[in-house]
């Protein structure tokens, strides 16, 4: 899993069934000092999560499946999980 | 799921079983403002009509297999549906 | 899944015995622009792929996704041999034509 922000949503009609009536989100991921990263995804969103919201995406396939509860046999990877309140990073070195 | 522009297409007669009938497109991939990022590479189209120029959104590794009838197959994107509208006000403007 | 063309084989007496039967093939990346890339991989073959042809590759647990790498240590698999590549309307790529 890793943090990420919610920058957008993407709207598709023409999709594979089982992103049918899913909430697509576009996230962007974040370092540990929460700053943007060149890295992003398109997630489903499992927690209601807004643009702008800090959030914890999944992205392993068949842990997905089972948080979306889709069966084995969805094409997913990447979901929002949560929406953080806070982190707390121990400085070391 | 990452973008990607549909920019080509891939035939071919032999292929591993299981993959009759299923389309294979080029596709270039997009950061997340939808600019080209890194060398293009072969999805397979689980939408079944996504056609040239299209902006798609494509999963990849195992679970791309996921998205055809036949899903023990080695395939590792799939092209997964066709992008309307994007609203991304947090992104930064394009210089 | 990615182009590459054959541009080898690789022969190995002694090897991890999940691999015996199997065809293992090096390859290096083949370009649009008609062009090798630079480095090289080995894959196993699961389409009877020859010397010379530009074939379809994938990666990652998706490789074991044939009945000949099913629990197989395999990461790279040549699922397609290709016939043609067309990009923006152009013919990039033709079996047979150099």
């Amino acid at each position: 899993m890793y943090l990420a922000r919610v920058v957008g949503n993407v709207v598709a009609t023409i999709k594979h069934p089982f992103y049918e009536g899913r909430k697509l989100m576009l996230v962007q991921r974040l370092d540990l000092d929460h700053k943007p990263t060149s890295t992003y995804d398109v997630a489903v969103d499992d927690v209601q999560a807004g643009v702008g919201d800090f959030v914890l995406v999944f992205d392993e396939g068949t842990g997905a499946r089972q948080i979306l509860q889709a069966g084995n046999t969805a094409p997913v990877r990447a979901v929002i999980v949560g929406i953080v309140d806070e982190t707390d990073i121990c400085e070391s070195s | 799921m990452k973008f990607a522009w549909v920019i080509g297409t891939l035939v071919s007669t032999r292929k591993a079983e299981g993959l009759e009938g299923v389309k294979f497109l080029i596709v270039q991939p997009l950061d997340e403002r939808r600019l080209p990022s890194g060398e293009p590479y072969v999805a397979v189209d689980a939408t079944r009509q996504a056609g040239l120029g299209e902006l798609v959104f494509v999963v990849a590794s195992r679970e791309a297999a996921l998205s055809l009838d036949e899903s023990f197959v080695p395939v590792d994107a799939a092209i997964v549906g066709i992008v309307d509208d994007v609203h991304a006000p947090l992104l930064p403007e394009e210089e | 899944m990615q182009l590459a063309q054959v541009v080898g084989t690789v022969v190995a007496t002694q090897k991890s015995q999940r691999l015996d039967g199997l065809k293992m093939l090096i390859l290096r990346p083949f370009g649009l622009d008609g062009k090798l890339g630079s480095g090289y991989l080995v894959a196993l073959d699961s389409v009877g792929a020859g010397l010379g042809e530009v074939v379809l590759y994938c990666t990652g647990s998706s490789a074991r996704q044939t009945e000949a790498t099913k629990d197989r240590p395999a990461d790279a698999v040549i699922m397609a041999i290709v016939d043609t590549v067309e990009v923006g309307g152009d013919v990039k790529y033709q079996k047979g034509k150099t």
